[in-house]
């Protein structure tokens, strides 16, 4: 993975520019100026006005780009119906090793994420707001500072955004532990019921937010949710960013319609042509053969037939003559050693399921790894306290679906010559979670 | 007939140092009792089973801890025997604080047996009997009602079972009449084996090195401080007056404990 | 009437006790955490109050009314 000058990761406006606008080649974060010059001044609207923001981002049908896809202005309003005073939590930590685009976006964009945040901050009401971001990135977190700074200067949000410095492990990005860390306790997931939209920081009901999204509430306040829906094919509304590595030329952060054709979308970025499978939604996706996805829309609806969905706007391509059952073990061992090591089910059967793909993929079975998987995968669903396990799970059994004939073979002992297909990272250093 | 009119004078007599409050009036008096009162008898005897049941409990309790698992003993039979012989062990603890307390041997009031180190009869050693039993109430009454309490704050109280056990065990070494007994010393030494390695059995599990290591070090500590208590304390000649027991207590104590001459003398007057 | 059976998957640490009392809706995994049937009928209300009360770790709970649940 190369970085510009500024440590900021590559991106590219090709693709229709709506949050991408303002990215400029240089790779340097646009100044509050630039910005305004861009986008226009932020929407000042009183009263009223401010929670019509709310009917404009159902009108435009936006949902959550931080991976759930849940519908934003549903979310809104049951905050801002919510028992106390809200609070709005902006989720920039982007922990999903295989996306770039929040950090890209954050880099080159701050103010828009951040006139999301002022936006719907006023909408829901809220008093609070918070930006959360992963404190192993000091270039982001300088940028994103300077930004809110520049505003403070120019006195241009009613409600201050205070930028927080979080743990950096895999399931400290979900809304619980985002919550739970901000309530003064670890960056673990928790429990729900409640769920944060009802009682989240201090108590209150709290409006968790992939930056993202933010950006495009801070378009649909300025030019109005029809504008929004504009843009977007087969069903699906508005633009989405996507992140697109692995066995491309041009790896990066695309800006695209939501629904368009997956295979454009890899096309766009260059994809080699022996290319045969693809990682999507994250390490928490799905794998797939090409041909099932490549005529499917980039979007939920679009991907729900193969059992799939884009999440966090994630393609991984898997190189040419590579074994994908042995990049899915990788991804699982790394998913098995970011558990927050809580629940049962998950502590265990991680580490159980990624040995048993492990020796699949490295076609030296001990016993029979295939039927072990097959008994051990829908025993670990819905039994933790967050969706981690069956993230992981899902992976799993996808690789194994798509890629079934490598499994038959690899489970009679016959291994493929293929090297490491997928730049998984290894799990981040054992920083505390505090 | 001298022996019947020493005792019935010895009754009228107690009766009225009971309201004087006297001890030492109490215990010349009871030097001149026609028999060892069986409150005393109770006492010992309620101690020595409560002990029992009190080993018995947490040797069940952290056998939980520990995940031991076996057929004869489900895990449910396993909790609930926790339970039940804990409340066993309370009300024997219950039955020899009453019966302390109404022994006219010494005067022992139902304050001194749960504030520490007010008595004046062997303050020091009664005072832990006084802790185990406030510490014992404590653990019970919160996990009868741990239902409505959240988990960590009962769980903050029942690690002071880890307390309870050994001051519960070290009151009835330094108190006790009968520590010298050879085969009461033997059930004491049975608890202590059955208590260290329950805990030992459990600190295997303990994640942490250096939790298990500082774990083994405080139980072989316990044990050891134990043995060299016993054999330079409640062992040794002298022990009862070293212990603080009252003077005339004393004097009647030696004379009625079993190794010394088990017959009364009349001859004592008031 | 029909009750939920509810469990805090962080408190619970696999004692499994609960699937001693109530083997007809609770089982445990190889790695002895239970695996469970949410919804406990009539007949079973008692046995069910009963693997609530046993959890060492109190990480279960009986809710009437069918809440917004997740996990099984």
């Amino acid at each position: 993975m190369t970085y510009h000058h500024d440590g900021s990761p590559r991106a590219h406006g090709a693709g229709t520019g709506r949050l991408t606008s303002s990215w400029q080649a240089s790779g340097a974060p646009a100044t509050l100026r630039e910005h305004t010059a861009c986008y226009g001044p932020l929407p000042q609207a009183t009263g009223r006005a401010r929670r019509e923001l709310i009917d404009q981002v159902a009108a435009a049908g936006l949902t959550g780009r931080g991976g759930a896809g849940f519908p934003t202005a549903t979310k809104m309003r049951a905050v801002a119906s919510g028992r106390g005073r809200p609070v709005i939590v902006a989720n920039g930590m982007e922990s999903e090793p295989a996306s770039e685009k929040d950090q890209a976006l954050l880099a080159r964009s701050p103010h828009l994420v951040l006139d999301g945040i002022s936006l719907a901050a006023d909408a829901i009401g809220a008093t609070e707001a918070h930006l959360c971001l992963a404190r192993t990135r000091d270039w982001l977190i300088d940028t994103v500072a300077a930004a809110t700074a520049e505003r403070h200067r120019a006195g241009l949000d009613r409600v201050a955004v205070t930028v927080h410095a979080m743990p950096h492990h895999y399931v400290s990005s979900e809304e619980t532990a985002l919550v739970r860390w901000l309530n003064g306790g670890e960056a673990k997931p928790a429990n729900t019921p409640p769920r944060p939209f009802e009682r989240g920081v201090g108590k209150r009901p709290t409006l968790v937010d992939n930056v993202e999204t933010l950006a495009h509430v801070a378009l649909i306040g300025r030019y109005g949710g029809a504008w929004f829906r504009r843009a977007g094919r087969a069903g699906a509304t508005g633009t989405m960013l996507a992140t697109v590595t692995g066995a491309v030329c041009r790896p990066g952060v695309y800006e695209v319609e939501a629904g368009t054709r997956t295979g454009d979308v890899l096309s766009m970025a260059g994809l080699d042509g022996g290319s045969e499978a693809v990682l999507i939604g994250g390490y928490f996706g799905t794998w797939h053969n090409l041909p099932t996805v490549a005529d499917l829309p980039l979007s939920a609806g679009g991907l729900r037939q193969v059992g799939s969905s884009p999440g966090a706007g994630v393609l991984v391509a898997l190189p040419a003559g590579a074994c994908g059952l042995a990049g899915a073990a990788k991804v699982l061992r790394y998913l098995a050693s970011e558990s927050a090591q809580q629940c049962g089910p998950c502590k265990f059967g991680l580490p159980a399921i990624a040995d048993d793909l492990t020796q699949l993929a490295a076609g030296r079975p001990d016993g029979d790894p295939l039927a072990r998987l097959h008994r051990r995968l829908p025993v670990l669903v819905g039994r933790g306290a967050c969706r981690h396990p069956d993230g992981a799970v899902r992976m799993a059994a996808s690789a194994l679906a798509s890629f079934a004939a490598d499994a038959q073979s690899h489970a009679q002992g016959r291994p493929c010559a293929a090297r490491q297909p997928v730049a998984a990272q290894s799990g981040f250093a054992v920083g505390d979670w505090r | 007939m001298v022996s019947q009119a020493a005792s019935t004078a010895a009754r009228s007599a107690m009766h009225a140092a009971g309201h004087a409050g006297s001890s030492h009036m109490a215990s010349l008096l009871a030097a001149g009792a026609a028999s060892p009162s069986p409150l005393w008898y109770a006492t010992r005897a309620t101690g020595a089973v409560a002990l029992l049941l009190l080993t018995a409990t947490v040797a069940l309790g952290v056998a939980g801890i520990a995940r031991v698992d076996s057929p004869a003993l489900p895990r449910v039979v396993r909790s609930a025997l926790h339970r039940n012989v804990s409340l066993l062990a309370v009300a024997f603890v219950c039955v020899h604080v009453v019966t302390t307390v109404l022994d006219p041997f010494t005067s022992i009031s139902f304050v001194n047996a749960v504030v520490p180190f007010t008595s004046s009869y062997r303050p020091l050693w009664l005072g832990l009997g006084a802790i185990a039993f406030d510490l014992l109430i404590a653990v019970v009454v919160t996990s009868l009602l741990r239902s409505r309490l959240p988990y960590r704050a009962w769980h903050a109280v029942h690690w002071l079972a880890y307390a309870c056990w050994p001051i519960a065990l070290w009151h009835g070494l330094g108190t006790g009449t009968d520590s010298k007994v050879p085969w009461l010393l033997l059930l004491d030494a049975l608890c202590v084996l059955a208590v260290a390695g329950a805990v030992v059995w459990r600190l295997r599990l303990a994640g942490n090195g250096g939790i298990r290591l500082a774990g083994m070090i405080a139980t072989s500590a316990f044990v050891l401080a134990t043995v060299v208590f016993v054999a330079v304390g409640p062992l040794q000649h002298g022990w009862a007056k070293r212990a603080g027991t009252p003077g005339a207590a004393q004097v009647a104590r030696e004379r009625l404990t079993p190794g010394a001459s088990r017959e009364v003398r009349h001859d004592i007057s008031p | 009437m029909t009750q939920k059976m509810l469990i805090d998957r962080t408190a619970c640490t696999g004692h499994g006790l609960c699937a001693d009392l109530l083997p007809e809706l609770i089982e445990l995994d190889e790695w002895g955490y239970p695996i469970i049937i949410d919804t406990v009928p009539s007949g079973l209300t008692a046995h069910a109050r009963r693997a609530v009360t046993a959890c060492p770790a109190l990480a279960l709970r009986l809710a009437r009314a069918p809440r917004q649940y997740e996990h099984r």
